[in-house]
């Protein structure tokens, strides 16, 4: 019937304190979707459905604006988030060796996720690190002069 | 006073309104520009690049669409430089378009087709990268491919800015970008309420109306049959079919919108269980009749009854789903051919409590301003009216206000209704304490001297009692009473006050109440006190429920009025029709509905005449009315389905609907407007006007009229307010009473300067409680309401099988902690009890109902709200209370049931 929305107390642990922390302003919708996907570790149906709610805007809106980023993920993500540089600069220096040796060593493609939900690889269009390059970002470290060899080292102290 | 300025488009010298722009300019003077994301009513968008110009002294290609005239303005469009860019980008477009025009539905009607025709596109110099069809059939009533899709914006606009839904937007980023309902699902299980305004507005048919198979040969402009917003629509018709239905953009009421009903749920006119013969019941079976037989059976009996027993043992319900001209020769024939006022109609169960409080205040009982100035009030305080769901068209400009204008939106409802997520401030009374609350609010205003004393002073009287009634209706006094904390009965008093512009809007959660005249009062008081009355944007706004609920009433289809409120008690006023209608008149007030219905009950009324109405659903406490109506002696039912009630008559005639037939609606806004034949009658269905004056002449009081333009003629003559009105004035557009004469341009808005009535007057309100309040053996409040697809008894929408199928029946609405005290889950199918009925209902577990409060619409006879009810009415406007009743829940009887949810 259209759809009767109804309000209940969130499934997703500390989703409830996350809103909480951001006003009830459309302004709001970037600064709440990143502070969720910090808790949460990425953004649910449901995170979506209680942003719209919590910002009174429809939730059509805060999906638009979600797949709109690639900063957020639909899906939940592995622990540790490897992300390669396809950059021109790290292109040239051999990104290529890295981004294949790295999804060979864990066996699933750019943009995916480990099933154990250790792991997942996406690519990157530049860090602007090019004098490192090639350049690799895990959790946040970055890693530069990469080559296959040392990539598959970062990702095996990690295991 | 407007500008016009001076500029020329390729030469050709052009005028043009300041803030008028370029585009529109040149689509008012004829000339095409190529645009595809423009369309009326929106905002420029300027996305497409196709409505690009040159301008002298103005850098590089500015779009059209969002660049204002300038006097003297020297624009190009259709030269070499600006039509070679337009071509790259429509290659552009082109190319990862499909290209299967001749087996599209858009062909020849494709915007795109316009611009790369214009333009002489030849190919596309680009690769292809034509997309599958991605194809979303999920709606009942309209289709998606986004194959097809040139990603203008125009669905994902006119659903977030125009209607405020919000359904769909554009997600993802480059050759990704699609129209998307949240997570990329069905648009079915979206919150897209099917108005189908993305589906008109689409300009390449990616979203086409499914039952749109072939074009209409021909089109008929005309007002649409369901609710009071009155919608101008053009019929498109082919063999006799109604194949198309578009919004009319030239109509003042809606400027071409419409709602799902009135877009795609006409089927019920070509429906095969459509009346096709008269019926006469023998041995209590119904025989197909000539109407001949069933005319003269008709006139026999209402004769005898009538000579035997008195004239005032008969009655008759007019409807207000008829035209004006219909419900005029209805009364004619009650009151001057029978002799009786017992006529009334369905508006005694809506706004009955209107007319009786306007009139007291105002003078008049009709909605102040139209509609469409809800647009450009500062604050509009809507309380008792589901907007978005029964009046759907009323709600855009409530939103528009909000969202383009900066309005205050303060919603009084009980129930979380949609149009709180406009809202500034959302307050909950509890169902029955209206009045409570705006005296409380009225309190506030005069305490904090923040009312309009040079309006009280001037324009009113009887301030004093008012002021003495309220005098301790503090908000702390009514805190308790309404539940609504009294720091927030303020904050609706001082934003309300402290508008320039303040409108209130309101609807059957204020009429239908024992107390319903008094906060109809109420509101009246509320808005004198802050003298929002009698100017633009303002006023007090009762929403009509039907197409022609205010016709229905302007012509007099109540025991105490003669057409255009002309009192039937006054014996000048007697003589006058009486001097009209060449026959002596009854002296005293008829009977109301809920009076007909008892005293068909008690054998005082013998024989009643129903037309268009369905008083077996639509009446409180069913099971008195259905004994009623079994009880009655002769029952006649004109119809054009065999509704619940003509079930139980002795006679059927079969009528014809709204879109077979000429006449006037009346809409909320008294403007009356056009009615058109698009479709002929079915079978031998006739024109309800017709059936009246054969039978009337049958009975001895001969009635003829050459064609409906004839009898509006006739009501202009008695009519004062209607004075002015004929079917040529109002061939293009409609015109609002008081019309009084032909030179007459109309009245956009009441009481400017003067009230009606002289002064306004205010009543003192004080506070009562509803007739029956839940107690431990009915614990629960059941208020009763509509659903947005849904016609009222559903005889016109459950002919249409989308609806149906959005909307089964029959939801009971409750909240999750009474849901979960009960052990109730969502879909269980529970045993709703009152002092008067037991139904069954499927629960809808949702917050929208406040705590202790259950919701059901009364649409359904599969578990009838009305058999809930209460037939306790208002003392002085004889409204039930269809608000406010107690109820239990039994969970013994709780049979578990999901796939119906």
């Amino acid at each position: 019937m259209g759809r009767i929305v109804t309000l209940t107390a969130s499934q997703t642990p500390g989703l409830d304190a996350v809103l909480a922390r951001h006003p009830c302003e459309e302004s709001q919708l970037i600064p709440l979707l990143q502070d969720i996907q910090d808790h949460v570790g990425y953004i649910s149906a449901e995170s979506m459905r209680a942003a719209a709610t919590h910002l009174n805007i429809p939730e059509s809106s805060v999906y638009g604006v979600v797949t709109f980023y690639s900063q957020f993920y639909l899906t939940r993500q592995g622990r540790h988030k490897v992300k390669v540089c396809q950059g021109t600069a790290c292109h040239v220096r051999g990104a290529v060796e890295i981004i294949r040796a790295v999804t060979a060593r864990l066996g699933i493609k750019p943009g995916e996720t480990t099933r154990d939900f250790e792991f997942s690889v996406e690519r990157v269009a530049c860090f602007g690190s090019c004098a490192l390059a090639p350049v690799m970002v895990v959790n946040e470290k970055v890693y530069g002069n990469v080559t296959p060899e040392m990539a598959i080292r970062i990702l095996d102290e990690l295991t | 006073m407007s500008v016009e300025l001076t500029f020329t488009i390729d030469g050709v010298s052009l005028t043009a309104q300041k803030g008028d722009t370029v585009l529109n300019a040149a689509k008012a003077a004829g000339i095409y520009i190529p645009h595809l994301c423009f369309s009326e009513g929106l905002e420029s968008y300027g996305a497409c690049r196709l409505c690009i110009v040159e301008i002298d002294d103005v850098r590089g290609m500015p779009t059209s669409c969002s660049t204002q005239v300038k006097e003297g303005m020297v624009v190009h469009n259709d030269v070499a430089s600006v039509n070679r860019v337009r071509r790259m980008v429509c290659e552009m477009l082109i190319a990862d378009h499909p290209l299967v025009c001749l087996s599209c539905s858009a062909n020849m009607n494709c915007r795109l087709q316009d611009v790369a025709a214009f333009l002489g596109i030849k190919g596309s110099r680009l690769r292809r990268m034509v997309r599958k069809p991605i194809v979303d059939d999920s709606n009942p009533f309209y289709t998606r491919d986004l194959s097809k899709c040139i990603l203008c914006g125009l669905c994902t606009r006119s659903c977030h800015e125009l209607r405020g839904v919000g359904a769909i937007e554009i997600a993802g980023r480059g050759f990704e970008s699609r129209i998307a309902a949240p997570g990329d699902g069905p648009v079915r299980d979206s919150t897209c309420t099917s108005c189908g305004e993305c589906v008109d507005r689409c300009p390449v048919n990616a979203l086409w109306a499914k039952h749109e198979t072939l074009p209409p040969t021909a089109t008929v402009r005309t007002t649409c049959g369901y609710c009071g917003c009155g919608c101008g629509i053009e019929l498109g018709t082919r063999g006799g079919k109604i194949v198309r239905v578009r919004g009319d953009r030239s109509a003042p009421s809606n400027r071409g919108s419409l709602c799902v009903k009135g877009r795609f749920g006409l089927d019920f006119v070509s429906a095969p269980d459509r009346l096709t013969t008269p019926l006469i019941k023998r041995n209590g079976v119904f025989k197909e009749a000539t109407w001949e037989e069933a005319l003269d059976l008709v006139a026999d009996k209402l004769t005898s009854i009538r000579d035997q027993h008195g004239a005032d043992a008969l009655a008759g319900l007019s409807s207000a789903k008829c035209t004006n001209e219909e419900n005029y020769v209805f009364q004619k024939f009650f009151r001057a051919g029978l002799g009786t006022n017992n006529v009334d109609h369905c508006a005694r169960l809506c706004h009955a409590s209107t007319v009786a409080g306007l009139a007291r205040a105002f003078g008049s009982g009709a909605m102040t301003n139209p509609q469409i100035e809800f647009e450009h009030a500062d604050c509009i305080f809507v309380t008792g009216s589901n907007t978005t769901e029964a009046h759907p068209i009323t709600a855009i400009s409530i939103i528009k206000a909000v969202v383009e204008h900066g309005a205050t939106l303060i919603v009084a409802d009980p129930r979380r209704i949609d149009l709180t997520r406009y809202a500034t401030l959302h307050i909950r009374q509890r169902s029955g304490t209206d009045v409570a609350l705006f005296n409380a609010m009225i309190h506030v205003i005069i305490t904090e001297g923040l009312g309009d004393d040079a309006f009280i002073q001037g324009r009113t009287e009887g301030f004093e009692a008012l002021k003495a009634c309220v005098a301790d209706c503090t908000p702390e006094w009514a805190e308790p009473i309404t539940g609504i904390p009294a720091d927030k009965i303020r904050e609706a008093a001082r934003l309300y006050a402290a508008a320039d512009r303040g409108s209130i809007a309101y609807s059957m959660g204020i009429t239908q109440h024992t107390t319903g005249t008094d906060n109809v009062l109420a509101l009246a008081n509320l808005a004198m006190v802050t003298g929002n009355v009698g100017r633009a944007s303002t006023g007090v706004n009762p929403l009509r429920g039907q197409n022609n609920v205010q016709g229905a009433c302007d012509l007099g289809a109540l025991p105490n009025k003669y057409p255009g409120y002309q009192d039937v008690e006054a014996p000048d006023i007697r003589k006058r029709f009486e001097a009209a209608w060449k026959t002596p008149l009854s002296p005293t007030n008829g009977l109301t509905v809920t009076e007909i219905v008892s005293a068909a009950g008690s054998g005082a009324i013998r024989g009643l005449y129903v037309m268009g109405e369905n008083p077996m659903l639509s009446d409180p406490n069913l099971n008195h009315v259905e004994q009623a109506l079994k009880d009655v002696e002769f029952l006649c039912v004109q119809d054009i389905f065999m509704t619940e009630t003509a079930e139980l008559a002795d006679v059927v005639l079969p009528a014809a609907s709204f879109a077979e037939k000429d006449g006037t609606f009346t809409n909320t806004d008294r403007r009356v407007q056009r009615v058109r034949t698009a479709v002929p009658k079915p079978g031998e269905a006739r024109d309800d006007w017709a059936i009246l004056c054969d039978i009337a002449t049958r009975t001895g009081y001969p009635m003829a009229y050459a064609s409906p333009s004839e009898i509006l003629d006739e009501i202009a003559s008695v009519s004062p307010i209607y004075g002015g009105l004929s079917f040529d004035r109002i061939a293009s557009e409609g015109l609002q009473w008081p019309c009084p004469d032909r030179d007459h341009p109309g009245t956009t808005f009441l009481h400017e300067g003067e009230f009606k009535r002289g002064k306004g007057k205010f009543h003192a309100t004080p506070f009562k409680v509803a007739a029956e309040e839940p107690d431990t053996d009915y614990p629960f409040l059941l208020t009763t309401g509509r659903y947005l697809y849904h016609w009222h008894t559903r005889t016109m929408t459950s002919r249409t099988k989308g609806l149906e199928e959005i909307c089964p029946p029959t939801p009971i609405e409750i909240h999750p902690d009474d849901a979960a005290l009960a052990g109730i889950e969502h879909g269980d199918i529970i045993e709703v009890s009152s002092r008067r009925g037991t139904i069954e209902a499927n629960a809808h577990v949702t917050d929208r109902s406040p705590r202790g409060t259950v919701f059901m619409a009364f649409h359904f006879h599969e578990g009838a709200a009305n058999r809930l009810t209460i037939d306790a009415v208002d003392p002085i406007a004889k409204i039930p209370e269809f608000k406010v009743c107690a109820v239990r829940i039994s969970t013994a009887a709780t049979t578990k049931k999901t796939d119906n949810a």
